[in-house]
C-alpha cells in the first residue's frame, strides 16, 4: 500500500512537472502611451507640503527688488547690437576685468558672448535675482582667453557671416555695405594683427559651443569661476537703474 | 500512527490538492499579467508646475500633480515600475540653490526605481552629483559610463532586475558621450563607452544569463541625429533583446510612441516624453501563458 502510494506521488509530480512547464506566461502584447500632467489633476498635498518651505525660501532671496528698468530689454531690438546683449557684455566686462586683472597683471581686452545665451527678456519695471536666473539659467562661468590678431580675423569673420548679433563690449567693428570691414578698434585703439587679445568670454564658447572655432587659438585661458548669472545679479544690484541703449559697437554702414 | 506512514500519506493527500489546484487554476486555465512601466525624461528641475499663463506649457507638468496621477495608475495596476532617462537637474533655481537635493528626495517620494544619468546630472560636477546620492532611495543604472578615479565609482549599477509578479524585468542605463558637451573638469576621469557593443552585452547578460522577461533600456543618447552620432532609433535597429527604449536629451515630443524594427527584424519601442515633466510615458506589457510568442510575435499598439 506505502509502495503504491509512492508511486501515485511520483507519477503525479512528473505528470504535474510536464503539464506545468509550459505555464510561464510569455510577452505577447505591448501598448504604449503618453499621457499629460495636465493642470486638472490635483496636486498631492504631501508632495506639496515638502516643497513648499524649498520654493519659499528661493522666492524670498529671488523676489526681492535690486534694480529697476525703465524699458523693456530685449534680445531683438537691435540688428548687430541689441540692448539685453549690450547689457551682458558691459556687465561682464565692467565686473569680471578686474578680477581677471587682480589674478594675471593683464587687462581684459574685450567680451564676446552668443545670442543664445540670452534665455529671456527682462520686462519693464522691478529687477530681481529671479530675472538674473531667467535671462541664465545655466551654470556657465566667465573665462578669459589670450588672442593673436589672426585669430581676432577669424571671430570678426564669424561674426559678420553669422549676421546675428553677439553680444560685445570693448570692440568696435564697422562693417561696409558689402559685409567687409571698415573698422575695428579695442579698446578705442585701432586694431592691431600682431598684437595678443585678452577676450572675456562663457566657458560654453571656448569649450566648442555655438562653434566658435577661432577659440581653439587661444594661447592663454583662465578661469575666472565667476557665474555669468552672478555677474548679472552683481551688476544689477550696483546699477539700481537699468536702462542700455543700442549704440555703434557692431554696425553695417548702409553706403 | 507510524511516523513514516503518516509523512507518506500527508504527501500524497497534499499532490492530490496539489493536482486539483493547478488542473483548476494554474494548468487549465491560461495565466495573464500585466507589467506597467512609466517614464519621465529631461525633467530638469522642473517641480513646480508652469503658471497658467506660460505661452507654451500653462499650467502643464508639476511634481505634486505628477505624483497623483502615479499613484492612480499604481492603484489600477500594483504591478508598476517607475522610470527616469536622466537630466534631472539643472534649469530652475531649484536646483541653483539646493544642489539636486529636492529633486531627488522628491522621486524617492514617488517611489522612482532608477534613473540613468545625463549630461546635465554632471553640473555641478561628478562630486556634485555624489554628495546628493544619500538623498536618493532609487538606484543609478548607467552601463557605459566608466566611473572608475572617480568619487561615483561603485555607486552606480550598470543593470537591475526587477521580479515584479513573478516576472523578470531588466534595466539597463546608457549616457551620452560627455567630451564637447560638459567640462572635463565636471565629468574628470570618467570614460564613456560605445553604447553600441556595451547595449549588446548588457542585453544578453539579461536575455541569457538572467533569464529576463522584459527587457527596457534607459537611454540620455537622444532620439535621433543625422551624423553618425549614435542615438535611439539607431540603437534600436543595432539591439536583439531589448523589448523598450526609454529616451532622453533631445527633448524629442513624439505624437505617440516609436515603433521600429530591431536586428531581428522584429518589433521594439522607443518612446521619449519630451521635457520638463510635461507628460508621462506609460507603457503595458502583457504576458499570456497560453499564446506561443515564437509563432504570434509580440503585437504593438500604440
Amino acid at each position: 500500500m506505502i509502495l503504491k502510494i509512492k508511486q501515485i506521488v511520483i507519477i503525479i509530480t512528473i505528470t504535474c512537472f510536464f503539464s506545468c512547464k509550459q505555464e510561464k506566461p510569455v510577452l505577447t502584447e505591448i501598448s504604449g502611451k503618453q499621457i499629460a500632467v495636465s493642470d486638472t489633476l490635483i496636486a498631492t498635498d504631501s508632495i506639496e507640503a515638502f516643497v513648499a518651505p524649498y520654493r519659499n525660501r528661493i522666492n524670498e532671496i529671488l523676489d526681492s527688488t535690486i534694480a529697476y528698468a525703465p524699458k523693456d530689454i530685449t534680445k531683438n531690438d537691435g540688428i548687430l547690437n541689441t540692448t539685453a546683449g549690450n547689457l551682458m557684455a558691459d556687465a561682464v566686462l565692467e565686473l569680471a576685468g578686474p578680477i581677471f586683472k587682480s589674478r594675471t597683471g593683464s587687462s581684459l581686452d574685450f567680451v564676446l558672448l552668443n545670442h543664445g545665451g540670452i534665455r529671456s527678456i527682462i520686462s519693464a519695471g522691478n529687477v530681481s535675482a529671479r530675472t538674473a536666473y531667467e535671462i541664465m539659467p545655466f551654470e556657465n562661468t566667465i573665462v578669459v582667453v589670450g588672442l593673436k590678431g589672426d585669430a581676432i580675423l577669424e571671430m570678426v569673420d564669424y561674426l559678420i557671416k553669422a549676421k546675428r548679433p553677439h553680444p560685445l563690449a570693448g570692440i568696435q567693428i564697422i562693417l561696409n555695405k558689402d559685409d567687409t570691414i571698415n573698422t575695428i578698434k579695442i579698446q578705442g585703439e585701432d586694431f592691431d594683427e600682431n598684437k595678443t587679445y585678452y577676450v572675456g568670454t562663457s566657458n560654453y564658447l571656448v569649450n566648442g559651443g555655438d562653434r566658435m572655432d577661432f577659440f581653439k587659438k587661444k594661447l592663454t585661458f583662465t578661469e575666472t569661476d565667476y557665474l555669468i548669472r552672478n555677474i548679472m545679479i552683481d551688476y544689477f544690484t550696483k546699477k539700481n537703474t537699468i536702462a542700455p541703449i543700442t549704440d555703434d559697437r557692431f554696425i553695417k554702414l548702409d553706403y | 500512527m507510524d511516523r513514516r506512514k503518516f509523512i507518506t500519506n500527508t504527501t500524497a493527500t497534499s499532490a492530490f490538492i496539489g493536482l486539483g489546484g493547478l488542473t483548476l487554476n494554474s494548468c487549465g486555465v491560461d495565466t495573464k499579467k500585466k507589467i506597467t512601466i512609466l517614464h519621465t525624461n529631461d525633467v530638469h528641475s522642473h517641480i513646480d508646475s508652469f503658471p497658467s499663463t506660460h505661452s507654451e506649457f500653462p499650467g502643464l507638468g508639476g511634481l505634486a500633480k505628477r505624483a497623483t496621477l502615479v499613484n492612480n495608475i499604481r492603484r489600477e495596476n500594483p504591478n508598476t515600475l517607475l522610470f527616469d532617462a536622466g537630466d534631472i537637474f539643472q534649469g530652475t533655481p531649484y536646483f541653483n540653490f539646493y544642489g539636486g537635493e529636492l529633486e531627488f528626495k522628491l522621486m524617492s517620494m514617488l517611489k522612482y526605481d532608477a534613473a540613468t544619468i545625463g549630461n546635465h546630472d554632471f553640473d555641478n560636477g561628478i562630486d556634485g552629483l555624489f554628495a546628493q546620492l544619500p538623498h536618493a532611495k532609487f538606484k543609478l543604472l548607467s552601463a557605459n559610463y566608466d566611473f572608475t578615479n572617480t568619487t561615483m565609482q561603485g555607486f552606480t549599477k550598470p543593470y537591475d532586475i526587477y521580479t515584479v509578479d513573478g516576472i523578470k524585468i531588466g534595466v539597463y542605463g546608457l549616457g551620452i558621450e560627455l567630451d564637447g558637451l560638459v567640462t572635463k573638469r565636471l565629468f574628470k576621469e570618467t570614460t564613456y563607452l560605445n553604447p553600441y557593443e556595451i547595449a549588446s552585452d548588457t542585453e544578453r547578460i539579461l536575455k541569457e544569463e538572467e533569464a529576463c522577461d522584459i527587457i527596457i533600456c534607459l537611454s540620455h543618447l537622444g532620439y535621433q541625429y543625422d551624423t553618425d552620432k549614435p542615438d535611439d532609433l539607431k540603437l534600436a535597429a543595432k539591439t536583439k533583446y531589448t523589448n523598450l527604449i526609454i529616451g532622453g536629451h533631445t527633448h524629442t515630443f513624439l505624437d505617440k510612441p516609436t515603433v521600429v524594427k530591431n536586428s531581428l527584424q522584429e518589433d521594439i519601442l522607443v518612446n521619449q516624453v519630451g521635457c520638463f515633466g510635461i507628460n508621462l510615458g506609460r507603457i503595458d506589457f502583457y504576458l499570456d501563458s497560453h499564446k506561443n510568442m515564437a509563432v504570434d510575435g509580440i503585437s504593438i499598439t500604440v
